[in-house]
């Protein structure tokens, strides 16, 4: 049975939300195969497993290694291929966990694929979709993470026995964080220093075994192990590898680009852009994931919020629904407007990648940088707000979302990393500033830009007539996304050329490229944001018309209303700085964020229902659909391992002990 | 700078010479600095001579924390409270005593019986001399276990909504309890779920069918022979949490259980053997020990967490090299980024900025205390305002600034072993404990808005909102950069900023109210807005009083001159955070901004130098951070690689799961290859 709240909830709603689920999922058909994909897992014993929350590390990795075996062998079963069905399946296989064989199908697969030559791939290839072979890729080291050429990892030439000798120098050289490596895989995608003929060539990629086909037993002269627990991840055994003179052969080199030769020669790779490519891929799906971890964290919190009762609103009446108080709906809709907006720009981005790499196998290249450049800054954009967002969803369930019951502890843990991983949010932002940086010079001296910096060719204009900016505020409509476009795109043009004149300052008066630019990262890394950030209510705004049921507009366009305000009266300074808006428009922007809050009101609890996530896949029993919330916490807590026995062995052993001597 | 400090944890250790270099040159007198952190050369004196105690017996030892399941845990810190108690009788510490806050101080905090303490403590507070004969004796001794029983699963913050219920039975004496309905249970109060054998329960009284609202019942919940539950007392561990797994929050089902009438602590309200039901005194005095329980956490859990956190974090970022910042030279330190510093010394500057402030909370309390004593409670309402306000912020700060530490420290900072996860799974349950953050900013902002209809009016205002009274400065006057770093000058900017947001809040209230909405309708459509007057009025008195105290340090002219520097980080920190509240009406211009913007950053280079020393001054030892990344001298990777060795996830290299899911795995390959 419901739960009265959620019932009435659901029947105010002023949209259907299944329309908007189709809208999410880019198609009623695909809403329809994900379903499908998603009954195969939820339907199948198979993959039940007892309540993670009350199980050792030890005990999920455990279960995460079984669960990761029967989803390879039911995904070949299923004959499931398509990239996407392949996605939805693991998704509701692991939940939020992770599976310690990630790396062996993310990363060390492809990169035999993408960088094998055809004889390396018809070795490898088999023995790793056998499983007989279990990789992964070890590429970040103790003391090196960001900064690739700092990797001290070396892999030495011997051409007497045409092998390569691998060592880890130093304590701060070994691989450090590669996921799987420290108990489930075999071999593992080693990146060293190639040394060959006494010469350094810089970092290569080699297949290195590292346990006894068989016994799983480390080789002679590795070592190799977990890297203890962590924040997050339970279930992965992130681990270390160091090397002792191990030897390989030179076949292991995986040589498609650079080759040794057996003599030791050194042949130079032809074209290193292409690593790109997957980069950006990666990025997209960690914008993906930015947007996903944030809707599981809202649709957990409002939906609590609306069973949730709590003290009075107006004396004498029933305690109301917390979602009541505007407070609340003050933490909780600018997450879900959110939410919303990153799925939209996750998708663009992985649109956009699909077309650009239509374009590398036909060899045009010209639309990469741009691309790899301003991933790198959404990335670190989306991935630090979501995280953000997260810890705020949990607050706002105060006491019981610090349960492990909640699910929002775990969302956050398992999601927190990826504001380091692949890219350091802080690195991947000066990344794009660098390119806002070289696109302003670009304009300053006469050329023009495209794409999504096309903005800065507006600025020489501009400078010609400063009344210009101070006339603007008259123009800005607060209640027109497209009017708020533009004002996110004059924030974003003026502080990236604030950024870049102070850069040009410090230039000025020092000799040290690197140290100008170290003295202007906090200015180039708000310049980043705002750009990132004119992206985001740029690429919301244009889904708008995308979207055919009025209804769904309507509602989404007061989502997208509510991010663009929101966002604004976050940094009034910056607008109010720029003369974007006046004092009286930042107060009107204040209001119509609190008037919009009403708005989305009554329907929040139908915007959630529009992730439809499954409650599986939820694992919370503070967000489970039927808002029974009370009694299925006590179901659970009875579970606890503390609860095993009515009297716990600790009263016996320390507790009698002490009140016996008094 | 005294040597011996370094021999007492780091005794014979070679310093990793990129943390060696940091120290060389301080600014000041780190040990100086230390003593007046700890209130006085003595108390110093004394915290380490604890801490040498604790650190030498290998029972409280932390080494394992890491590795625990929630069990051992619970265990552990079952075993170190059992210890405890037989060391301090031994060393003839008492709980009253600096020592006790010591000891905990050293093992970080997880140690049972800590809710057996608030129960004395409540005992103490609500009950008449004859209860607390009775019962104290019995608690001091271990004869009984305590817990402290108020929050329900399904009622929190709002008192008068909790549901479990005292029936009092005349014809037996007695009070009948009962929890009525799954949302009554008793849930999350610390050491119900497997220690307690008593709790103070909080019920709402019945007597003859009419309700007086809630009361504290102490009520034995499990035998004192087996610990098996009392008869119709269900109880039992919540589960596993983000944190806190050494407690054993528990959850407590009551049906028709009984106790004698005076179970009930009577020392503000009684009920007489024939129903009648009798109040007594003020309760103000019980009113004032609940908010002095705020104040005390923010001194003794919240700051030094945010201390730990910018210890580690600091010391690895010079020990840690990344990228060139000049091409051919070694990697540079990463605490020499720009964006490093940013994230960083803010948050050390807040961390110092917070210890002042609570020093001055100290006193504030300490002359209320002495008041009200005196029976004088004018102070209360003002006292009760202001250490909610000043909870809400000194936790969401410090919660975020420990993360920010965290995050600071790129992939080793999610390993547990660097000691920052669980600093932060902590310290955000500050957040809500104690009283929800945002509940209290209101009662914070209900307590303005009244004395600014107060000093508009022309009537007296309590000392903390006397500058509501003042007129509004209109301008900033600043012409230089460095006028910025005058504390004058910010003092008055976070004034301006605090008057102006209330007086626009108080006014929209005002108008709704004129509007025809009702009182309650105008509040609740201006909480937002109340929130953030609340904040501005907080991080006003906290820019003030660490400028004041800055201003009191005048003999140690070193000590003073990083202070300075410190709180103008803090002070800028925050304006260059929230420019629009400063622009917003004028009161301070773009180009104001942009001046203000440079100093900020100048600061940031300025206090790079001493980063070192000011987190060393925090005088935490390696023993007590109990981090792979934070430890005195420096050796970050050779920490790290043996603590992982150590990692109960090594101990076998063949694991189970390799022979149970594995190797089927590579055989069932093999076999379809």
């Amino acid at each position: 049975m419901m739960n009265p709240d959620l019932r009435r909830e659901r029947e105010a709603a002023a949209f259907q939300p299944e329309l908007l689920t189709h809208v999410l999922d880019g198609g009623a058909e695909r809403t329809t195969r994900r379903r499908e994909i998603e009954a195969l897992v939820l339907n199948d014993p198979e993959f039940q497993h007892e309540d993670l929350n009350f199980l050792s590390r030890s005990q999920r990795y455990e279960v995460a290694i079984r669960k990761s075996a029967l989803m390879v062998m039911k995904l070949r079963e299923y004959g499931i291929a398509d990239p996407d069905e392949i996605y939805w399946f693991k998704s509701m296989c692991l939940g939020t966990s992770v599976g310690p064989l990630n790396l062996h199908f993310g990363m060390f697969i492809p990169t035999i694929k993408n960088q094998g030559t055809v004889d390396q791939r018809e070795k490898w290839l088999p023995l790793t979709c056998g499983l007989q072979i279990i990789g992964t890729y070890a590429q970040t080291e103790m003391g090196h993470g960001t900064h690739l050429r700092g990797l001290e990892t070396t892999a030495t030439y011997d051409p007497a026995t045409q092998e390569f000798i691998l060592n880890s120098p130093t304590v701060t050289s070994i691989k450090w964080w590669p996921g799987g490596l420290g108990k489930t895989s075999n071999h593992a995608i080693v990146l060293a220093q190639l040394y060959t003929q006494g010469q350094c060539k810089g970092l290569h990629a080699f297949i290195v075994p590292i346990r006894q086909l068989g016994t799983h037993e480390p080789l002679p002269g590795i070592t190799v192990g977990d890297i203890g627990p962590k924040f997050g991840y339970d279930e992965m055994d992130n681990g270390y590898l160091k090397m002792d003179n191990f030897r390989i052969p030179r076949e292991n080199m995986l040589m498609k680009y650079a080759k040794v030769e057996p003599d030791g020669t050194y042949v130079k790779p032809l074209n290193d852009k292409l690593t790109y490519g997957t980069m950006v891929f990666i990025r997209s799906i960690i914008v993906g994931d930015s947007a996903r971890s944030l809707s599981r964290a809202c649709t957990i919190a409002i939906r609590y919020s609306a069973v949730r009762h709590q003290s009075e609103l107006k004396p004498g009446e029933p305690e109301p629904q917390i979602l009541d108080y505007q407070t609340q709906q003050y933490k909780l809709f600018p997450l879900l407007a959110t939410a919303y907006a990153f799925h939209f720009v996750g998708a663009y981005m992985k649109e956009t990648y699909l077309r650009i790499t239509g374009d590398i196998s036909e060899g045009d290249l010209s639309q990469l940088p741009e691309l790899h450049a301003l991933t790198a800054g959404l990335k670190a954009f989306t991935s630090w707000i979501a995280n953000a967002g997260i810890e705020e969803c949990r607050m706002a369930c105060g006491g019981h979302g610090y349960s492990r019951c909640s699910g929002l502890p775990d969302i956050y843990v398992t999601f927190t990393p990826s504001c380091t991983y692949e890219g350091e949010n802080t690195v991947m932002m000066l990344q794009t500033a660098r390119f806002l940086v070289k696109c302003y010079a670009q304009v300053s001296s006469g050329q023009l830009v495209s794409g999504m910096v096309s903005y800065l060719n507006d600025l020489s204009g501009q400078r010609i007539q400063p009344q210009q900016v101070a006339a603007r505020p008259t123009t800005v409509h607060i209640n027109d996304p497209a009017s708020l476009v533009e004002a996110y795109k004059v924030r974003a043009s003026r502080l990236v050329e604030a950024a870049a004149k102070n850069l040009q300052g410090e230039l000025n008066r020092r000799e040290s490229k690197e140290d100008a630019w170290n003295r202007t990262s906090v200015d180039l890394v708000r310049a980043s944001e705002a750009h990132c950030h004119y992206v985001v209510v740029k690429l919301f705004t244009a889904k708008l018309s995308e979207i055919s049921d009025a209804a769904v507009r309507a509602i989404m366009t007061s989502l997208c209303l509510l991010y663009a305000l929101h966002g604004i009266s976050k940094h009034t300074g910056d607008f109010l700085q720029g003369g974007i808006l006046t004092d009286a428009q930042v107060t009107q922007v204040y209001q119509q964020v609190k008037d919009l809050l009403a708005v989305i009101r009554p329907n929040a609890v139908a915007l959630v229902d529009s992730f439809d996530f499954h409650d599986s896949h939820l694992g919370s029993v503070l967000g489970r659909y039927d808002g029974n919330i009370y009694e299925n916490m006590f179901e659970w807590a009875k579970k606890s391992p503390l609860n095993k026995t009515e009297v716990h062995e600790s009263f016996h052993k320390h507790l009698k002990p002490m009140q016996a001597k008094l | 700078m005294a040597p011996t400090r370094y021999l007492r944890s780091s005794a014979s250790r070679d310093v990793n010479p990129d943390l060696d270099i940091e120290r060389k040159t301080p600014s000041f007198d780190v040990e100086k600095l230390t003593t007046i952190l700890d209130g006085g050369a003595e108390n110093t004196r004394v915290r380490r001579a604890v801490e040498a105690v604790i650190h030498s017996d290998p029972v409280f030892s932390r080494e394992d924390k890491y590795f625990l399941s929630q069990n051992e845990s619970y265990e552990a810190a079952v075993k170190k409270a059992v210890h405890l108690k037989k060391m301090m009788h031994q060393m003839k510490w008492s709980w009253a005593g600096p020592e006790s806050k010591y000891c905990n101080r050293a093992l970080g905090g997880e140690v049972a019986f800590t809710l057996h303490t608030v129960f004395m403590e409540s005992i103490l507070a609500l009950s008449t001399d004859e209860q607390t004969a009775k019962w104290i004796p019995l608690a001091e001794n271990y004869r009984i276990l305590g817990s402290y029983a108020q929050t329900e699963l399904g009622h929190g913050t709002y008192i008068r909504g909790f549901e479990t219920t005292a029936t009092f039975n005349i014809s037996t004496q007695e009070f009948v309890l009962n929890t009525p309905k799954i949302s009554a249970m008793k849930w999350w109060p610390g050491e119900l779920g497997r220690s307690a054998t008593h709790t103070v329960v909080f019920a709402q009284l019945y007597i003859k069918g009419k309700c007086y609202g809630v009361h504290p019942f102490i009520v034995q919940i499990r035998s004192l022979h087996d610990h098996s539950p009392a008869p119709g007392v269900t109880v039992g561990d919540i589960g596993p949490k983000m944190d806190f797994n050494h407690n054993d929050n528990g959850y407590l089902l009551l049906q028709d259980v009984r106790v004698p009438r005076e179970n009930m602590l009577s020392r503000f309200c009684e009920v007489l053997a024939d129903g009648t039901y009798v109040k007594r005194g003020s309760e103000k005095i019980n009113y004032f020990n609940m908010i002095i329980i705020r104040v005390k956490m923010l001194s003794n859990e919240v700051v030094p967490t945010l201390m730990k956190a910018c210890i580690i974090a600091i010391r690895y970022s010079v020990v840690r090299r990344q990228s060139e910042l000049k091409p051919g030279d070694q990697e540079a330190k990463i605490l020499d980024y720009q964006t490093q510093q940013q994230k960083l010394l803010p948050v050390l500057a807040t961390a110092y900025a917070f210890h002042f402030m609570n020093e001055y909370t100290n006193e504030l309390f300490s002359k209320g205390y002495r008041e009200i004593k005196q029976k004088n409670f004018d102070s209360l309402p003002e006292l009760h305002a202001f250490s909610s306000g000043l909870k809400a912020i000194v936790t969401e700060h410090s919660t975020a600034g420990v993360e920010t530490c965290r995050k600071a420290c790129g992939g080793h900072g999610y390993s547990l072993l660097s000691g920052l996860p669980s600093l932060y799974t902590r310290l955000a349950a500050s957040c809500t404990y104690e009283g929800e953050n945002t509940v209290l900013l209101l009662q914070t902002a209900r307590f303005l808005v009244k004395c600014l209809g107060a000093a508009h009016s022309g009537q007296p205002v309590p000392p903390s909102v006397a500058y509501l009274s003042a007129v509004n400065s209109e301008r900033c006057l600043v012409r230089d950069k460095r006028d910025f770093l005058q504390p004058d000058v910010y003092v008055e900017a976070y004034r301006h900023v605090a008057i102006r947001v209330l007086s626009s809040a108080a006014a929209k209230l005002q108008a709704l109210v004129q509007s025809g909405a009702e009182q309650h309708e105008a509040w609740h459509q201006c909480t937002v807005q109340l929130v953030h007057a609340a904040k501005a009025h907080c991080h006003y008195h906290v820019v003030k009083s660490f400028a004041e105290a800055v201003e009191k340090l005048g003999q140690e002219a070193g000590i003073q001159r990083i202070m300075k520097h410190l709180c103008g980080l803090f002070a800028l920190h925050g304006i260059f955070s929230n420019t629009g509240d400063f622009l917003h009406d004028g009161y301070i211009s773009g180009d104001q901004v942009d001046m203000m913007t440079a100093s900020y950053l100048d600061l940031l280079a300025i206090v790079r130098k001493d980063a070192v020393p000011l987190v060393d001054a925090f005088d935490f030892t390696d023993e007590t951070l109990n981090s792979a990344l934070g430890s005195y001298d420096g050796h970050v990777y050779q920490r790290l690689y043996q603590w992982a060795r150590k990692s109960p996830s090594n101990t076998k290299q063949a694991n189970q799961a390799y022979e149970n899911y594995l190797k089927p795995l590579f055989q069932n390959g093999l076999s379809k290859l």
